[in-house]
């Protein structure tokens, strides 16, 4: 891999991400297999330190962790010394007297991952932080696209619609869909769209007319905290649902759609679209395994050795 | 009371300086000298400028070949943290920094903990002033009590007891009638109402520049209309009441549209801008280091190079450095959870230096006058000249020594500096201020 950490998606080249890909789909027999466990990182430490909600990253990178048979331990926000006022420089540092190989740490500040990175040896896997990045949401991704469609994205167009000012997803999203040769538009009410996005590189709509052109509509959640008193990023849910949720009247057959998770029925995606073979929301959520494997696999060895032939 | 010359700058006493500088480039606006001369100081006084001057007595000899002799620096706009903020700064650390930028005058802030909001707090500021601090240091008080943006502090007694002008900087004045009153009453003074524009209702949480920058790392952004509204809205009031208005650390391109029709106008208003805003963008909040996270916040080049035009052509009165210092401790966290400021007293004249009268943008006459004689004029404060007579105030830069932006060379007791780590060329050498030595760096 180019660098120790994996903080953002910048940090990846196009081999990077192609390798941790190969390695993913190489995994995937392990996760068939009755006994779905290997050795590979047996002795290996993985520390996850969560300083924000999370189910499915906190989980999937544990289980993926645990199938490579690592140890881990697990720290999260309630309950440790984070709620007594630690700050992040001395929990790192005390996670770092542990000698762990890798950090995965989600934060809800921008940089907060690079900043746990100056002051650890081990490798900081970024889960997460602020509205900035979440590279590891955009690997699996691209894993299920890659499995959906073949190896070459290139030309292929995608959508991204809703909170696009609030998504951490979404800044990951474009960056690798971009590496990959894809075509971005992101689609949402202009309350939620950031100020000269379009310097990026990516197209921007605020109506669902030119959905039916692409090849895959991206859905992100729409938090319920954005629609606080004051706030107003949306009047309502509900009018948010008519102008931007995504129903079978907005889907054209064969048109696949994607979501990060946790989905919102009856706001960005409706019950019936959420329930559809066409949507690959649970196979993001099984790509997030083995391509979390891969990470973690990927980080501790590098380039080295492939991982089939260990598995 | 309008235009009484109470004192407005205090510091220690200490031995006057005997000194012969040979051979330096004099680079003087208030004489409008621009040529090769030693400067003989006796007893801090300038005794002479001339040609192949003679030490009298005790004079040490300085030989100044290739280094430039300006008037010292005066910074209208700093943060002491004195009193309350200790850990960050104190006034000795304070004026060591200064010292070590050239200046030989700074005035701080009233935003400190408790607000310098009455007479007594500041002629207490006046005695610490007087014990620890080697450059003359002088105090804004605020304009409100406690900063509330309610009530008025009694002017006329601040005044008296030596405030340099009247300021809530950190916090906007929000209530157009209180900018309004405060300015019909300051006038009474003989001090200026100096304004920090920003429409909060339009910054809200946000962390740095809304642009490009902004929307590539999922930052909160303040738009550059929060200072462009608040700058003409305060224009318009003392436009109105024919007010001494001092806007404080100009950021926008729009903003300075604002001004320059004021200005044109007649309206009596000045107003600073920053290094750091003179020198870099919002590209450099990629790093996501807290080092670059102040208020108001880096902008785009546009504005960057409208910034430096107009501080070239006089529209942008004086260089200010918003000197704002913040212990380790609070700025080693994630960007977002940083609070606001930087440091900028130790290097904003080399810095300035490098990339400004480097690259032609203003040339070094013009730089010094914004950065000496300009805010001494808006201060009320004798302009540091090097003519025979004056009290010595000058420093001594060499362009061609190079130093690396860091604990020991900062003298600051907070590091929060744009260019920590940085590699600058020209270097503030000697520092005589109040006609005291305060700064060799060969010493």
């Amino acid at each position: 891999m180019t660098k120790r950490d994996l903080l953002s998606m910048d940090d990846l080249t196009r081999t990077d991400v192609d390798l941790i890909l190969d390695t993913a789909e190489s995994f995937l027999p392990i996760l068939q297999r009755d006994i779905k466990k290997v050795p590979t990182l047996r002795g290996r430490t993985i520390v996850s330190y969560f300083h924000e909600a999370s189910t499915r990253t906190s989980s999937s990178f544990d289980l993926a962790a645990k199938r490579l048979s690592a140890d881990t331990i697990a720290l999260k926000k309630s309950g440790s010394a984070i709620e007594k006022g630690e700050s992040l420089k001395d929990t790192i540092l005390t996670l770092s007297a542990y000698s762990p190989d890798i950090i995965v740490m989600r934060h809800p500040s921008a940089g907060a991952c690079r900043l746990a990175a100056r002051y650890t040896p081990a490798s900081v896997i970024n889960a997460g932080d602020g509205k900035y990045q979440h590279p590891t949401q955009c690997l699996l991704d691209l894993f299920t696209l890659r499995q959906t469609f073949g190896r070459d994205l290139d030309g292929m167009k995608i959508s991204i619609v809703g909170d696009i000012l609030h998504s951490r997803v979404a800044r990951s999203d474009i960056a690798g869909f971009q590496m990959m040769g894809m075509h971005v538009t992101l689609v949402g009410p202009p309350t939620m769209m950031p100020r000269d996005i379009e310097s990026l590189g990516v197209a921007v709509e605020h109506d669902l007319s030119h959905l039916r052109t692409a090849d895959v509509i991206y859905l992100l959640r729409i938090q319920r905290e954005r629609m606080q008193a004051g706030a107003n990023f949306l009047p309502s849910l509900r009018e948010y649902a008519r102008v931007w949720g995504i129903d079978r009247s907005r889907v054209r057959p064969g048109q696949k759609v994607m979501h990060p998770g946790p989905i919102n029925r009856g706001v960005e995606i409706s019950g019936e679209i959420a329930d559809d073979p066409d949507t690959l929301i649970l196979e993001q959520v099984e790509a997030g395994l083995s391509t979390r494997m891969a990470i973690l696999y990927r980080t501790i060895v590098g380039y080295s050795d492939s991982a089939s032939e260990e598995a | 009371m309008a235009g009484t010359a109470t004192q407005r700058l205090w510091c220690k006493r200490a031995a006057k300086a005997d000194l012969l500088v040979k051979g330096a480039r004099v680079v003087d606006p208030t004489t409008g000298r621009d040529e090769v001369k030693d400067v003989l100081v006796t007893r801090g006084r300038i005794a002479a400028v001339g040609d192949d001057l003679e030490p009298g007595g005790s004079a040490a000899v300085r030989d100044a070949d290739g280094c430039l002799l300006m008037p010292g620096f005066v910074d209208l706009h700093a943060h002491f943290r004195v009193p309350g903020g200790e850990d960050a700064e104190d006034l000795t650390s304070l004026t060591a920094a200064a010292a070590a930028g050239g200046y030989v005058a700074a005035f701080g802030m009233a935003n400190t903990d408790p607000v310098v909001d009455n007479a007594a707090l500041l002629e207490g500021l006046a005695q610490r002033a007087q014990a620890e601090a080697t450059v003359p240091v002088g105090f804004h008080a605020a304009v409100t009590r406690g900063l509330q943006g309610e009530q008025l502090t009694e002017m006329v007694e601040l005044a008296t007891a030596g405030a340099v002008a009247f300021s809530d900087d950190g916090i906007p004045l929000r209530d157009a009638d209180l900018l309004r009153k405060a300015l019909q009453y300051a006038s009474v003074t003989g001090r200026h109402i100096a304004v920090h524009a920003e429409d909060r209702s339009l910054t809200r949480k946000g962390v740095m520049h809304e642009g490009a920058v902004s929307a590539r790392l999922g930052l909160a952004g303040m738009p550059s209309i929060a200072e462009s509204i608040e700058v003409e809205r305060a224009l318009e009031v003392a436009a109105y009441e024919d007010a001494r208005l001092h806007v404080c650390h100009v950021s926008t391109a729009a903003a300075l549209e604002h001004l320059a029709r004021f200005k044109e106008r007649g309206v009596p208003v000045t107003a600073e801008v920053c290094p750091h805003h003179l020198t870099l963008t919002d590209e450099a909040v990629v790093t996501l280091d807290a080092n670059v996270k102040m208020n108001p916040p880096l902008r785009p080049e546009a504005d960057r190079a409208a910034l430096v035009a107009a501080l070239a052509e006089g529209l942008i009165d004086c260089v200010a450095t918003d000197h704002a210092p913040h212990c380790a401790d609070d700025k080693e966290v994630p960007f977002e959870e940083a609070p606001f400021g930087v440091i900028g007293l130790g290097t904003a004249f080399a810095i300035l230096y490098a990339e400004l009268v480097g690259d032609g943008a203003i040339d070094l006459l013009t730089l010094v006058d914004r950065m000496s004689s300009a805010p001494a004029r808006i201060a009320g404060i004798p302009q540091p000249s090097i003519r025979e007579g004056a009290e010595a105030g000058f420093c001594l830069f060499d362009p061609g020594d190079t130093w690396t932006v860091g604990r020991h060379t900062l003298h600051s007791r907070s590091q929060n500096s744009a260019w920590l780590g940085k590699e600058l060329r020209g270097r503030v050498i000697l520092t005589v201020a109040a006609g005291h030595v305060v700064w060799d760096a060969g010493a």
